[in-house]
């Protein structure tokens, strides 16, 4: 890292200065309460694991986001089955809340009135328990983002990007059996929802809706057992595979980004004692913290305001938490022909598709996509170093693309309301959206692809021919350039460290062999050749020593103008012949 | 920690598995850049300084914390005020939340300020190893794997271990019926009928007045439930259960409207209504939530769910949106001067399942 240190400015050329701290306990003794464990269980062998190394970033504290709201949830999910009660018993409301005083209820929206009104605090845990709950679930969405987009799922960390899919997937599920569990208006709904896309699965909807809610919709069954599935049986499998995930960080070392001194065979940044200590405890406060602050000032999920469940009623802008915006956004867009009638039996695949379908075929695609890059590369190297997202072109275009379609689907579940607010017909938004989720990820894969390639362009530019000194130089004839300052060997690094992948049809030797005969390849390999072709035919090489040379060879050019754009020109057709390619992706 | 600590020699000694990529025209690693110090590490008042903000933090955290135990007891959990920007609020929630985050974020804000000026910002490298191992520890492992397989008998009686597979693998479907058995009642025919029959009165939800043909004036849209299932009728000792109330309002729920009869597209829809007065179930054909919102000048029926639109004037046939099949219609007649319903509904309502159409 060479940027400079907030307030040391001052200081900056007395970096020869020591600052190793002279070691004042020469001769450091084991506490007694530790040489008590070690006599018992041999504990001072593992301390090694202080001195453990993790690289820093910001971008790594993402994850950690996810990982101290699990364990906010957990504390104050405790907490709340203190006083919650999961059943869909009658009572008739007689809590302090004057509104629904008299009201006939189930007993799981009176205990949750009964905290949010009656024990002292309870409000401030179920908001703390809601908005960690959100909050997870972002941090889960941006960690998963980070690791996409620096490549940080390759070999050797495939199956731990599977874990971590899998725990996405539970998370959000886990969420929506949460926020289901009050039996207020919105979350009835809900489950009512969810009890129409149990009945269109082909076959076994109808058993499968009746296995679960015990019966006919909406029974006495679905509360308690969403309650053991929130508290227990999810949460168990989660934090046993978060245990797992968070063990394999630790066994395979954390993955860093490129930069001077770092290879794929080290590590390089601070010890867990002290600084990670520190640094990643006092991030698990600082999460809490937020999201206190947040409880404090903020209202999630206000039951007292919707009223307790009838199925013969609904509020206008019904939407589930965010995290299931895209599922109930892709069931608004989806149209009603998909429905239709063969063989005597009813297929809604308007339905099934939307619901049942689309998440585990979203998380499917994101656990295999790992296995997938790795069978298009052919690289079976293991990779420590992160990707920057703009070397991997055609990884981030796919990335950005698939988030757009997740966003086109999760703005549709809020269709009603921009109609509503911006006074537009929700038919044509509907309409829109529809044709967006097609169309919008082609352009934002071209866009995102462009961009990145630009990226690197420019990244070349500023390697061969410095960055902009601001001061201007005026020759002897009166004609004016600016000064351009070649990067040191650090900054420098950064910029050229990387590899561009080739496709395989270059490095797999041609197509034909010596007499122009076609080599045949199977229909699979000839697949993945295409797919390779997609992934790496445009590309820009990082620049080399010797083409630095030669920049700075006629480095004189650039006194004159336009000799600079005419240099960059230069440069990168040179490495696209290099590269023997046919690219159409010439400026 | 000492600066040669950190240095790193390029390039590393590879294992021999690992190929460098990339062609030999390469720039080369430079290695870590030197160390820069921070105010803190050369200067003793700067130092001294970042002590001090840290134990402020952690002083703060402190305060928070006896502010919310403070305020747990002395404040009225019932005080409300109005907050600028925030509104209407429980002031006693806001109180303990704001404290609590004072007293978490001392901590955390003190603890990473307390790394990132005064603990060592001198960057640390550690060797990291191939995940893979050595083709010596590869091969005691084989080996101790085809002991063991051998000193079980498995390479001399496969049956052991065929049987064994088979039991091992069956062994918890007992377990599995069990829990899948008793989970529900099978379907059979529930979902093609509703409680409705003929000669149930509709009455008003929830007070449960029957109705009259009078009661329903154009444009008014009724919530409307069985003879038994709404107002007075519904409780008492003989009265259906809170659980059987649910299972109706799910199934049974009715929309009452007057259209002008003119207006009525189909003969089916006209028979089946009371001088234009249409009965229509209220549960969504698509995934079953009630479809409330009722426009009057287009006769449409919205669900607010997803945006499911039927067309009231035309025998509630789907407009826009998700759901495929229309409504299904509650034929009415008058008997008594009472609303009453003519028959049952003649094909099951709400959500689309498999058997549906059988």
């Amino acid at each position: 890292m060479t940027t400079i240190p907030q307030g040391a400015h001052a200081v900056r050329d007395q970096s020869a200065a020591a600052t190793e701290t002279t070691a004042d306990d020469a001769d450091p003794k084991l506490p007694p309460p530790v040489v008590y464990l070690d006599e018992r269980f041999g504990v001072a062998k593992g301390f090694g694991l202080f001195k453990k190394v993790f690289p820093d970033h910001w971008s790594f504290l993402l994850g950690e986001i996810a990982m101290y709201s699990l364990i906010i949830c957990l504390i104050t999910g405790t907490f709340l089955t203190f006083w919650f009660v999961p059943s869909m018993g009658h009572v008739i409301y007689d809590g302090s809340f004057v509104p629904l005083k008299g009201v006939g209820m189930s007993e799981a929206y009176a205990s949750t009135l009964d905290i949010s009104f009656d024990i002292k605090g309870g409000l401030l845990i179920r908001q703390l328990h809601h908005w960690a709950a959100l909050l997870f679930i972002v941090g889960i969405a941006l960690h998963v983002a980070r690791v996409f987009f620096t490549g940080a799922f390759r070999k050797p960390r495939e199956l731990n990007w599977v874990i971590g899919t899998v725990l996405s997937l539970l998370a959000c599920v886990e969420g929506f059996a949460g926020y289901s569990l009050p039996d207020d208006l919105l979350s009835g709904t809900g489950i009512r929802a969810m009890n129409g896309f149990m009945s269109s699965a082909p076959v076994i909807g109808t058993y499968m809706t009746f296995f679960v809610f015990g019966g006919e919709f909406p029974g006495e069954s679905i509360i308690p057992r969403l309650y053991i599935a929130h508290v227990l049986l999810i949460p168990a499998i989660l934090v046993g595979l978060f245990a797992v995930h968070i063990f394999l960080v630790f066994w395979h070392k954390h993955t860093q980004y490129p930069g001077p001194g770092r290879t794929n065979t080290n590590v390089v940044g601070f010890p867990l004692l002290p600084v990670y200590t520190a640094k990643a405890g006092g991030f698990f406060f600082i999460v809490f913290g937020i999201t206190a602050l947040i409880s404090a000032l903020v209202t999630i999920n206000p039951v007292w305001a919707y009223g307790p469940y009838d199925p013969g009623q609904v509020t206008a802008g019904s939407q589930p938490d965010f995290y299931m915006w895209f599922s109930d956004g892709a069931l608004r867009l989806l149209p009603g022909w998909l429905e239709f009638e063969l063989w005597g039996f009813t297929w809604s695949f308007n339905i099934f598709l939307g619901s049942l379908l689309l998440l585990p075929l979203v998380w499917t695609i994101l656990g295999v996509y790992p296995f997938i890059e790795q069978w298009i590369t052919g690289d079976k190297r293991e990779h420590h170093l992160l990707d920057r997202p703009r070397n991997a072109p055609v990884r981030t275009a796919v990335g950005a693309a698939a988030i757009s379609m997740y966003l086109v689907l999760a703005i549709a579940t809020i269709n009603d309301i921009i109609a509503i607010k911006l006074h537009l017909s929700i038919n044509d938004i509907t309409v829109a959206l529809r044709v967006l989720f097609f169309v919008l990820p082609v352009i934002v894969f071209m866009v995102v692809k462009r961009l990145c390639l630009s990226l690197q362009r420019a990244d070349r530019e500023t390697v061969l021919h410095g960055t902009e000194s601001g001061r201007i130089m005026r020759t002897p004839e009166g004609r004016f350039y600016e000064v351009h300052e070649e990067l040191n060997e650090f900054d420098r690094w950064h910029l050229v460290q990387h590899e561009a992948q080739r496709p395989l049809s270059l490095t797999a030797g041609p197509d034909t062999d010596e007499y122009g005969v076609d080599r045949p390849v199977g229909p699979l390999e000839s697949l993945r050749r295409k797919l390779s072709d997609f992934y790496f035919k445009d590309r820009i090489e990082p620049v080399t020593p010797s083409e630095l040379a030669a920049a700075h060879h006629h480095g004189e050019a650039e006194a004159l103008p336009g000799g600079t754009a005419q240099a960059i020109e230069e440069s990168v057709d040179r490495a696209d012949e290099t590269a023997g390619l046919r690219s159409d992706d010439r400026h | 920690m000492s600066d040669d600590q950190i240095a790193v020699h390029e390039p590393h000694a590879k294992p021999t598995t690992y190929v460098e990529p990339g062609p030999a025209d390469r720039f080369e690693n430079p290695g870590l850049p030197p160390h820069r110090p921070r105010r803190a590490d050369v200067d003793d008042a700067a130092a001294k300084r970042a002590e001090r903000q840290v134990t402020t933090l952690f002083g703060l955290s402190i305060l928070g914390t006896l502010g919310f135990i403070v305020a747990y007891f002395l404040v009225d959990p019932n005080l409300r005020a109005s907050i600028l920007v925030i509104g209407h609020v429980n002031l006693y929630h806001v109180i303990l939340g704001l404290t609590m985050a004072i007293s978490l974020l001392g901590i955390g804000l003190g603890a990473v300020h307390w790394a990132k000026t005064l603990m060592p910002d001198t960057e640390i490298v550690e060797e990291r190893h191939l995940q893979a191992s050595d083709q010596e520890a590869r091969d005691e492992a084989a080996g101790i794997l085809s002991q063991g397989y051998r000193s079980a008998q498995l390479h001399r009686r496969p049956m052991l271990l065929l049987t064994a597979g088979g039991a091992l693998g069956l062994f918890a479907l007992p377990m599995a019926l069990q829990v899948a058995g008793g989970l529900g009642p099978l379907p059979g025919d529930t979902l093609n009928h509703t409680v409705w029959r003929k000669g149930m009165k509709l009455l008003i939800d929830p007070s449960g007045t029957p109705l009259t043909p009078e009661m329903v004036t154009q444009g008014s849209v009724i919530h409307v439930l069985p003879e038994g299932f709404a107002g007075e009728s519904s409780h008492g000792e003989d009265g259906p259960s809170a659980l059987e109330i649910m299972e109706v309002k799910a199934t049974a729920s009715v929309l009452l409207v007057r259209l002008n009869p003119e207006l009525i597209q189909s003969q089916k829809q006209r028979d089946w209504s009371v001088d234009g007065i249409v009965a229509y179930s209220k549960i969504c054909t698509h995934v079953g939530c009630p479809v409330a919102l009722y426009e009057r000048q287009t006769h449409h029926l919205l669900c607010p769910c997803h945006q499911s639109t039927f067309d009231m004037t035309n025998d509630c046939e789907v407009i826009f949106g998700p759901a495929k099949r229309p409504l299904p219609q509650l034929p009415i007649t008058v008997e008594d001067g009472y609303l009453v319903a003519a028959d049952g509904f003649a094909e099951p309502v709400g959500p689309s399942f498999w058997e549906r159409g059988e």
